[in-house]
Order: structure tokens, then sequence, then C-alpha cells
């Protein structure tokens, strides 16, 4: 069992996980007389069906049926956000993968069957692959989105130097080691229980019930657990259960979808990669002056979530800087394969990224110590202390996080250490780097930061608890136990947390934007606190003083006046039920006091910002491109922990996640717009042996956030982009293979190959891609 | 005849199922939904279960991947899953040690490292951290970023307990001939040798050893095969022996049974296979598949002919050899892409190395985008010799990844052979290298990478062997040239 609030102890299901026993979705044949959906997939990215012929599909032993875009009974149509993405294509295909028809079959192996026998004829259109072409084409999902402030003139007059270039960040596959996977229950009174592996429950809720054509309260979504989400399973989830009931619905039978690695990693969308255009202007102490930023998102052929990923990444691209005089500017490019979506961070590290390498490449240029130039730039006092966006930067931890850091890493040693070192090898060279983040927490579409719960108390004293948010391995559930736990006064093994559930809470928004623990949080507290106030007055007769009942407290399993006299919780509740007094509530929390207008680019999007820093060391070899990180030291700001073993656990995971993203995950698509690196043999996530040989991370101390449930603060994602560290310390470290003062040339993903070719090109390059327009 | 599997120590018959069917699609059909597929090609780790094996010293577990493991292969043999390892007393060691570590985030990577470290917890050789880190870097995790999954390795690793998993090391596992057809597909294990050639005799043959380059037909590709022939259980097929002036090394021999063995014996050899594929691939992946399979990126057959190896090859009544490297108009044994000098009706048994020339220097190094557990991208292994004078007396440069088939560097070397060793005559001899290889762009790497890299390798490996002390490696090594410890 876990430790209870503000303790350390393993996740709620680590002995259900250790010994096979916790359930996943596709854990679960179904009931007798499952059958499997698979869609049929096009094999072309872009062009119209000219004809679809399912005849020798049909005739395969053990295929039902398939279900084509006309036998949808309600809405093919649905999209998280815009309403705008077929179920099942509607005679054009815009990405290969994308589901044509899905035949429902006794087995997996008759789907696979019926699905190769599908025979379709297309007239085919040449793809827009990659962020280039859309440009080239002028295919946009959305109008620029602005945000600016200041003089730029001035700035650029001003600067006694001048930069320019381009800054790529890649896709990422989130391999979550679960793929997507849905169970479909028909239900009597036409009613369906799904069971699936979503983030967002009742999303998928909503398009089931719109494909269906049924209302939304014929339909509950129920999620045992997710094996791993990261952002993937927020919108992307939903057509594989849609699949599923649309199945169930024909067929009257439970029917399950459940994707192999390579279809989910060819049919699903991915990170968003990025391609930003900037300018930015300096003083001769290094001082930011100026930044202008043109952002290009790959957001795949449907908007998806594309939107606010572009936002997020706008409002992070000042990462922790403050920058006078800026503009940027955000589109979102239209491409022919699989609509990117969500990812940890949401578009905050690709905004970052931009920011960071500015300042590395300034550096490069100026010849200074990149940490140093960071440290210069940072947020500070009024005035400046204000994000290009209007929002001022409360409570910034990093001018007590960063020196703490520097202390403890032993930064100004090791630096040393490492200049020494270099200078006595030939062809093995270490660098070190410094990520300091400053992440905004809060959904940007503020309407969605609200959360509700539903707890329910019994007569002998235990209590279940229901809440809208989804459990993925983050330690949501174990989060909200100690909640439920602390809030009540009885101990952790008397609260028993539910299968997330849509008809136990309804409405809820996506279990995303790290923002799981303090809206869900908020609300089953609030659920407690509701049924505590009923509870005072009968506990204050039980102790003897009806008076007193505002003085009561609940702990260690009791109810109490003072210290001395105590009554059992289970005493009180039965007192309750006696009484007739409801021991059930539900919770409901909503972010107060956000807002942003777009059409303006001000406002305070954010409730607070989550600050980290990290310090990373690499080896690198001149002779392969080959690295290792050497140690890695993190000082992160999770408030006062609900859960600080879990929290820590966060920050590694999502570090070496943000590692992978720039290190060695690459995702390849050929100009037909298949995607080449779809299983793990081709796509490479950091595995044991790519993990720090030395990770040393340690939480803020004393650092409890007055605006969140326990003092505590998100943690899901700011701790990804603390891996930016180990780009800038390769950057160091192949730096030393050239002349001072050339700007190192390192492309995203940093595989060994591109950090071969950054040493060549170091080794042969003095200056590039710099303009002393000034000084 | 009745087929079965000994599953957590309970025998369970196999009902009607196609003998292509993995051993995880067979368990978690009959409930055992503990053991998860994360990819169903090996390269995740989360379909890992234990087997009960023969080892070179005895009875042994093994962590395998049960996603490419065929059922008739799991006949009659002991195998463990997670749901196994509890007992009334409590959790395994490994599951113990991954909830007091905080080994599990959302848990679905769990069951397969709680297997590799089941392994661990009864290997007695694991003495170093890389060694440790071998032992998982077959298992992925998308959550935890490892730290507390390796403490929870370093907690449990060599600690031998005494329960009923150790007990189960006491009497060799008796692996038993198969002989199993359904529907168009058959599949045999024979145990002697004439058995073999009589099956072979029945039509169109397929081999199979550990089934870890032959798997991915079945899961990746759908394949079917009329006729499956396990070699595993045939006479000599697992031994490693001395000959005249080396050693004769049976083709079902393991890798990780094979770099146990060259710790002592070849060190050249034993640092390709320290980065080649993962633990549980290791623990099922034989000789004999890797060289039949032929692959141009295959990590072994650049070490055959580097160290000068010969293939025994037999056939019904006869057996010959075969040099892997080419000379003359003979081919050597890869002699086009993806093909081998095997002709129909004849097996590898097996491989001899000879002892190397005292003064020979020979190494080995493997570059690939991720270092644990990736395909090549450039896999490489040298030997040379000086003459008492420094002249180049003897040279073998051979390369994976640089052409369609596993090659030497004929020209480079005929460049140096003869010269005394110099910065200038290298620098000469890898101008050469291009006129050797023309390596093409994939997603491993761009033919530039693979052309720099190849010549950066021999750049390195010249340095070492000049340098004069065979470097011991460090811990975890990023490459060919390593920093001093410090
Ligand atoms: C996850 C993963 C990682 C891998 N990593 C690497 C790596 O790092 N380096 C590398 O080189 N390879 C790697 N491989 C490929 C593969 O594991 C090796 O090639 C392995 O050695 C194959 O051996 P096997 O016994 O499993 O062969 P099998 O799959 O059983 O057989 C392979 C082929 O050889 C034939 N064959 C097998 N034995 C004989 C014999 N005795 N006589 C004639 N023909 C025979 C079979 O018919 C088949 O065509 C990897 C594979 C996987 C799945
Ligand atoms: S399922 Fe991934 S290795 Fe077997
Ligand atoms: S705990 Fe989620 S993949 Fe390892």
């Amino acid at each position: 069992m876990a430790g209870g609030l503000h303790k350390p102890g393993p996740h709620e299901s680590a002995h259900l996980h250790v010994t096979g026993s916790a359930k996943y979705v596709a854990d679960d044949p179904g009931p007798q007389g499952t059958l499997f959906v698979l869609p049929v997939p096009s094999p072309i990215a872009r062009g119209r069906i000219i004809s679809m012929d399912l005849r020798s599909a049909l005739a395969v032993d053990g295929v039902h049926c398939v279900l084509t875009v006309d036998d949808i009974p309600g809405d093919n149509i649905w999209g998280p956000i815009l309403h705008n993405e077929p179920l099942l294509a509607d005679g054009v295909v815009h990405y290969m993968g994308q589901a044509i028809a899905i035949v429902v079959a006794e087995t997996e192996h008759s789907a696979r069957c019926g699905a190769q026998r599908v025979e379709l004829e297309f007239e085919e259109q040449t793809p827009i692959i990659g962020i280039e072409s859309a440009i080239a084409a002028n295919a946009f999902h959305t109008d620029p989105h602005i945000i600016e402030r200041g003089d730029l003139e001035a700035a650029f007059e001003s600067a006694s130097m001048v930069i320019d270039g381009v800054v790529e960040t890649p896709a990422q596959d989130h391999f979550y080691l679960e793929t997507q996977a849905a169970l479909a229950i028909p239900e009597e009174n036409g009613g369906y229980t799904i069971r699936s592996s979503t983030q967002h429950p009742t999303e998928i809720q909503k398009v089931v019930a719109a494909a269906l054509g049924i209302g939304a309260h014929h339909v509950v979504c129920e999620v045992p657990r997710l094996g791993g989400g990261f952002g993937g399973k927020e919108s992307q989830a939903s057509p594989y259960a849609a699949y599923a009931a649309l199945a169930a619905a024909r067929t009257g039978r439970p029917c399950r979808s459940w994707l192999h690695r390579g279809q989910d990693m060819a049919w699903t969308g991915k990170r968003h990669p990025f391609r930003t255009d900037y300018e930015a202007a300096f003083d001769e102490n290094g001082m930011i002056l100026g930044v202008i930023a043109r952002l290009y998102s790959d957001g795949g052929w449907s908007l998806d979530l594309s939107g606010p990923v572009l936002d997020r990444a706008l409002f992070h691209v000042d990462s922790s800087y403050f920058i006078p005089a800026i503009r940027v500017e955000g589109r979102v490019c239209s491409t022919n394969i699989p609509s990117n979506t969500a990812f940890r961070g949401f578009g905050g590290p690709q905004g970052m990224f931009v920011m960071e390498e500015i300042l590395n490449r300034a550096a490069d240029a100026m010849g200074v110590d990149s940490t140093e130039l960071r440290r210069r730039n940072f947020y500070g006092e009024a005035p400046r202390d204000t994000a290009p966006y209007g929002q001022v930067i409360e409570a910034n931890r990093l001018p007590q996080l960063v020196p703490q850091l520097m202390e403890e890493s032993n930064y100004a040693a090791r630096k040393r250490a490492i200049e020494q070192f270099n200078q006595t090898q030939q062809h093995v060279k270490r660098g070190i780097g410094f990520q300091p983040v400053k992440f905004g927490i809060s959904f940007t579409a503020s309407l969605l930061n609200q959360a509700g719960a539903l707890v329910h108390v019994y007569t002998d004293g235990t209590v279940q608890i229901n809440h809208g948010g989804t459990e993925m391995g983050q330690g949501l559930h174990t989060k909200m136990i100690a909640v439920a736990a602390d809030t009540l006064g009885v101990k952790l093994d008397a609260v028993r947390l539910m299968t997330t559930a849509t008809d136990k809470v309804p409405n809820t928004s996506a279990t995303a934007a790290s923002s799981g623990s303090d809206l869900n949080g908020a609300a089953v507290q609030g659920a407690c606190l509701t049924i505590l106030e009923r509870l005072r007055p009968i506990a204050a007769q039980l102790l003897g003083d009806e008076a007193a009942s505002t003085s009561v407290t609940f702990r260690d399993g009791c109810a109490w006046l003072g210290h001395e006299s105590g009554v059992p919780f289970a005493k009180v509740a039965t007192a309750a039920w006696a009484q007739q007094i409801s021991l059930s509530s539900t919770g409901y929390y909503a972010t107060p006091g956000i807002g942003y207008d777009p059409s303006i680019g001000r406002g305070r999007p954010f409730f607070y910002y989550a600050f980290g820093g990290a310090i990373s060391e690499v080896e690198v070899n001149g002779l392969t491109g080959e690295y290792r990180v050497r140690r890695v030291d993190i000082l992160h700001d999770v408030g006062n922990p609900l859960a600080p073993s879990i929290d820590v656990g966060q920050v590694e995971g999502g570090f070496v996640q943000g590692m992978g993203w720039l290190t060695c995950e690459a995702v390849l698509y050929s100009p037909q717009g298949r995607l080449l690196t779809h299983g793990p043999s081709t796509y490479k996530i950091p595995a044991a042996g790519d993990t720090p040989l030395e990770l040393n991370v340690s939480l803020l101390r004393d650092a409890d956030n007055p605006l969140v449930i326990g003092g505590s603060k998100a943690v899901g994602e700011p701790p990804f982009m603390l891996a930016i560290s180990v780009i800038s310390a390769l950057r160091d470290a192949i730096r030393t293979f050239g002349k001072p003062g050339s700007i190192v040339e390192l492309g995203m993903p940093a595989t060994p190959e591109a950090v071969l070719r950054a040493i060549e090109h170091q080794r042969i390059e003095s200056t590039a891609g710099m303009d002393k327009r000034h000084g | 005849m009745d087929h079965s599997i000994i599953l957590n120590g309970k025998q369970v018959k196999v009902g009607d199922i196609s003998p292509t069917m993995t051993v995880l699609e067979w368990l978690r059909q009959t409930g055992f939904t503990g053991t998860k597929e994360g990819c169903a090609e090996g390269d995740c780790g989360a379909c890992t279960i234990g087997l009960l094996d023969q080892g070179p010293d005895g009875p042994t577990w093994r962590a395998i991947c049960s996603c490419i493991m065929l059922v008739p292969q799991a006949f009659g043999r002991q195998i463990v899953t997670v749901e196994g390892l509890a007992s009334d007393s409590g959790l395994h060691p490994a599951q113990q040690a991954m909830v007091d570590k905080l080994g599990s985030q959302c848990g679905y990577c769990t069951p397969g490292f709680v297997m590799s470290l089941f392994e661990a917890t009864y290997r007695s050789d694991l003495d170093s951290h890389w060694k440790m880190d071998d032992q998982i870097c077959g298992n992925l995790c998308r959550c935890t970023g490892y730290r507390p999954i390796r403490e929870a390795l370093y907690e449990i690793a060599g600690r031998q307990p005494t329960d009923r998993f150790s007990e189960a090391l006491d009497a060799l596992p008796e692996i038993p001939a198969v002989d199993y057809q359904r529907g168009d597909q058959r599949f045999v294990r024979p145990e002697k040798w004439g058995d073999l050639w009589t099956a072979m005799s029945d039509g169109p043959v397929r081999f199979v050893s550990g089934a870890t380059d032959l798997g991915l037909d079945i899961t990746q590709r759908f394949m079917a095969f009329p006729l499956l022939i396990d070699l595993g259980l045939l006479p000599g097929m697992r031994e490693i022996s001395p000959i005249a002036d080396g050693w004769h090394i049976g083709a079902g021999v393991l890798l990780s049974d094979l770099e146990a063995w060259s710790e002592t014996h070849s060190a050249s050899l034993g640092k390709m296979l320290r980065f080649f594929a993962s633990r549980q691939i290791k623990n099922r992946a034989t000789v004999g598949g890797n060289l039949c399979n032929a692959s141009p990126i295959g990590d072994l057959p650049p070490v055959m002919l580097a160290l000068n190896a010969v293939a025994v090859i037999r056939s019904s009544g006869a057996e010959r050899r075969q040099p892997f490297a080419p000379s003359g108009s003979d081919p050597g044994f890869w002699t086009a892409y993806r093909t081998t000098a095997l002709q129909d009706g004849e097996v590898l048994a097996g491989i001899e190395i000879s002892e190397l020339h005292p003064s020979t220097y020979a190494s080995t190094y493997k570059v690939s985008k991720r270092r644990e557990l990736d395909i090549s991208a450039v896999s490489s292994a040298f030997a040379l010799r000086l003459d008492e004078s420094g002249v180049v007396a003897d040279l073998r440069i051979a390369f994976g990844g640089m052409a369609a088939t596993p090659a030497r560097a004929l020209k480079t070397e005929a460049k140096l052979l003869g010269q005394p060793l110099s910065q200038s005559t290298i620098e000469e001899a890898i101008k050469t290298l291009k006129d050797d290889f023309s390596p093409i762009d994939d997603h491993r790497g761009t033919a530039w990478y693979r052309a720099t890299v190849a010549a950066n390798l021999l750049r390195g490996f010249f340095e070492e062997a000049q340098g004069g002390v065979r470097v011991t490696l460090p811990d975890r090594p990023t490459g060919t040239i390593f920093a001093e410890k410090n």
C-alpha cells in the first residue's frame, strides 16, 4: 500500500503489477462470443477511393461483416476540437493507414485475412509530406496565432549581435507499452459498456454515442488502467472504441479492437515536429533584446489537438527568460500523415527548445558559456517578470532553485575538470549542460480546467472514491487515495479507488496537461469535506458535546474533540445513517481566475508555473559519434509533494523520455507517406543502458504551493524539458572538436550519426550563420 | 502422442494449435494474461518468461521472449510466467525488489522485467554493473526511466535463494523429440541426425534454431511453413569442443553461452556479443541461426571473417568444411545478398575457430543508433599481425552493413600488407575503403555515416593495436576508443 499523503511509498497497484494480476483492457478476452474488429487501412497517403469490393473479404471463414461509412447509423464525423474527422473514409483518404472499413470476425486471424481481401481502387494524388512541402503548397490547418510585445525594430537596431536560422525538432512516437485497445459490450435497453485504454473516457462516451446515433446516457465508458498514455490516448483512443461499438451495434455481440505495435505506430499520431525560423538580437553583455520566431508544426491530416499544442508552444518560447521585445507566430501545417497529437509537454518542449537553441547558438557565437548566458537572461524583478502574453511570473522559484542545483551538482568544479579532461583526450570529449524549466500549468483551453468526484462512505467506516481521472502509471490513483484518507482521517486501506467510469463521474476532461491530481484531488477533497460537514454534528453528539460540532476533527480513524476523546469513524457513519443522513457526496472543482484571449495574445492562461533545473554531463566519441550520459542532477519543484516517491518517478521518467525525443528516437516517413520506423526494432526509445550512469533527483524543499491541494504542484510534464540539458552538454563536448567561436550544428534527434556530422562540421567550419551587423 | 508444456509447475495439455503459434499467444489465450505483448518482435521484453534449459554448467533458468518462441518448441519443457513466481509465503524476491524500489508505474512492462530479474536471481556470474545492465537491456520501459528497476536488479542479482526454482535446477531438464502436424504445417524436432535426414526428405524444409529471426516471419509477415525442423536437439549441436589448433563450436550453441565462453577464450568475439541483441534474444539465438540468416548487418559474420573461421557443413552421409572468407574463385560462405553456400540437404553443424597467432591483435566494434539492443549501422572485426620490424604481416578487415553481404575489405587489406604501419600508410589505405564498399542509406544510417564510421573504426583499431596494450574495457564503453577511467 502507498505511504499516505506527503509520504513515500509504492504505486497503489505495485503488487498487482509484479504478479501479473493487474488487468488491462486487452487482457480481457470479453464475454463468450466476443468478436474481433480490425480496420482496413488505406495503402496510399492521399487520393480518392474509386471502388471497394468486399465480396472476397466477406467470403473469408469467420468474417461476420465488413462495415463502411454507409453502415454508420449515427455520425461518421468526430474530432476532439473541430468536428471534422471521419471515422471511416468517405470517398477520400488523407493518410496511409486511414481506416476505410472495419472487418468484424470471430478471431483476429480471420479479421486480418478479411482485411487483406478487401479490394480497393484509388485515384492517387501526390501526398504532402513534411513541413517544407506543406509551406510550399500553402497547406495549413490554422491561421497564424501571434503573440507580441515591445519594440522589435529598436531592439534589432541597438543589438551588438544578431543571429538567425532555423530550429527543427523531431516527431516522437508515444510508445506506450500497451497499444490502443477497446472492448464494447451491448447491454439491455440499447445501452453499451465500453472498456477503453483512454485518457479521456468522456470523449469515448461522446464519440461512441454520436457514431451510434444514441444519447450519451446509453453509453458508459470504463477505464481500468492504461499501460501508458503520454497524450497518445487523449484523443486518439476514440476511433478504436467507436469501431468496436459500431461492430457491437451491428452484430449484437461484444466486440473488441486491439492494435499490434506496427499498426499502432503506423495509424496513430505522434508528437508534432516543429520548424521555426528565428532572428534574435543580443546586446554586448549577452542580454536578449528581441526575438522573432515563426513556428510551423506538422499537424498531419487533421487538426486534432494541434491548435492548443501550437498555443502552448508559443506560450513557452520564452522558456525561463525575459525577452523585452518579441513576436512569435505559429501555424499548423496540413500534411498527409496520421494526425499528430498530444504528447507530454503538449508543444511546450517544442516551443522552449527554440529559445534554448537560440541561446546555445548565441553562446557559441559569443564564445561565452551557455549556462552563464542562460542565468543572465532569467526572469527577475519587475519589469523583468512578465511573460510575452502578459502574465506575471509569480512565485518564480528559479532564483532559489538554480544556485542550489549548481552547488549540489558541484557544477563549477566539474566544468573545470571537464576542460582539463578534454585537453588530455583526442577522440573522447566531455561536455556539461544546464537546463532550467518554467512550465505553465492549466489546460490552455481554460474551460477544460474542471473535475468531478464521487465519494461514498459506508456504515463500517470504509470508503469508495471515484474521480474523473485515469490511471496510466502516473500515480494519480495513489495520490487520490492518500488525499481521501488524509481528509477523512481514515487508514489508507479503508479507502478503495473504483474504476474510472462515466456513469460515476460525468463530463470529465481528459487526464492531461499534468492537471490530473490538481483538479481531481480538489474534487475528491471537496466531496470528502462535504461528507465531513454532515458528520461533524453527529460526531459531536457521540462525543457528548453537541455545541462543539465545528471543533470536531477527523484523524487516525476517529472523530475527535480535542485529543482525549475520540469515537471511531465507523460509529459516526453508522449513527449518521441511523439519523437518515447521506453518506455520499459528489465533489467538483474548477480552476479560478484563468483565461486567455488569442485574438490579442494576452491573458492569464496558467494558474501557476512549475519550475525545475537539470545539469547533464556527457562523453562523446569523436570517431563514431556515440555518446553516453555520465551524470544528471535534477532539482525539481513539485510544491509540497502529495506522494514524493511517485513524483520522483515522474521526474526521472519524464527526463528519460525527453532524452529519447532529442537523442535516439527518429520517426521516419517515406516520401510516399509510409512510416518506416514502425516497431521497436527500427524505432529506438531509450533502453536501460541509456539511463544516465548517475541520476540524482531531488525535490525542492519548503516549496509549498498555496494554490493547489496539499500545497503540491503538477509534475507530469515539466520534467520532460529538463532533458534539453543533454543537448547543451552534447554541444559543449562537440564544440571542443573545433575552433572556438564556431556555431555547433547539431541536428535533432542527436543520434550518433547527427553527432558525428556535427563533429565533422566542427572540424571544418569555424564560423557559420553569424551576422555581426553591429559591434 | 500428447503434447504438453509444464507451465508454472503444472503439466498443461496443449490443444489443437497451429505449429506456428507463439508461446505468448498460447499463454494469453490460456488465460495467462500477465505476460504482455508489446511488439511481437523480440524487441521490448514485455513477453519475457522463464525457461528451464540446459546451460554450459548444468541446468539453468533463462529469460526468453515468448513472442517469438513457437509453441512446439516448448513441448515437454518447463516454463514459468509472472503468475507462477509468488508462493504462499509471499512475493518472489524479484517481485518484492520491484515493489520496494518502486520499479513500476503503468505496470505494463513490469511482468517482463520481473522475469528478467527472475533469471538474474539465479545467475552466479553477474559480477559487474554492465552485465547487470545487459540483463535488462531487452526490456523497454516508457514510464520509469529505469533507475528504480536497475536498483531492484542490483538488489536481487545473484542472490540464489533456495526455493522451488533452485530445486528445479537439480535435475537435467528433459527436452523431448517432437513431430507435430496440424493442418498443412508440421514441426519436427529430431533428436538423432538420422531422423533429421529422414524428415528432410519430406519436402521443402525450413530449419529453425532459436527462431529469433524466423519468428519474425511469423509474427510480422504472417508466413506459414509446411515443414519446420528444429535443429536444437541434435547431438553435438550445442557443444563447444577443442580441436587441433582451436575450437569447434556447435551451430546450436546459444549466444549467451558463447558470450560466457568467450570471456576466457576470445575477447574480440565476446566484445561483439556484449552488444548483440539482448539477454532474452541471446538466450535463444544460436551461432548457426546468425550465420545462416546471412544478413548483411548480422554481427557474427564479420567476426568469422576476421578470425578466419570455417563452416562445418553436414549432409546425409557427408561433412565438408567451407571457409567463411572468400578466396580466389571461392566466394566464401555468403555468396550473395541473404544467400549462403549451403546446398539443398545441407545444414550448418558448427564452426571452427583457430587460436590466434600470439602476436595478432584482433578487435570488434559495433555501431548502432542505440548502444543496446539495436541492429548495427556498421559492425566490424579486424585482426592485425605485425612482424618484428613493424611490417604488416597479416591483416583481415571485415565489415557488416557496408555491402550486400558481410565482406572483407580486400583492397584496403592489400594496400597495407607488407607495408610498415604508420600514420601515412594507414591514411593511404583508408582511402581505398571506398573502392571496397559503396554502402547504402537507410533508417539505420546514411551512406555517409557508414563510410565515415567504417574509416574511423579502422583508424581507432590501428591506434588501439599500436598502443600495444590490450585495453581492458571500462564499464559501458561508448565505442572504439575509450577514455581512461577517471
Ligand atoms: C530483438 C532482436 C534483436 C536482434 N539483434 C541482433 C543483433 O544485435 N545482431 C545480429 O546479428 N542479429 C540480431 N538479431 C537477429 C537474430 O537474433 C540472430 O540472427 C540470431 O543469431 C538468429 O539465430 P536463431 O537461432 O534464432 O535463428 P533462427 O531464427 O532459428 O534461424 C534463422 C535462419 O537461419 C536458418 N538456420 C538456423 N540454424 C541453421 C543451421 N544450423 N543450418 C542451416 N540453417 C539454419 C533458419 O532456417 C532461418 O532461415 C536480432 C533479432 C531480434 C529478434
Ligand atoms: S512482445 Fe516485445 S519482445 Fe516479445
Ligand atoms: S512502467 Fe510503464 S512501461 Fe514500464
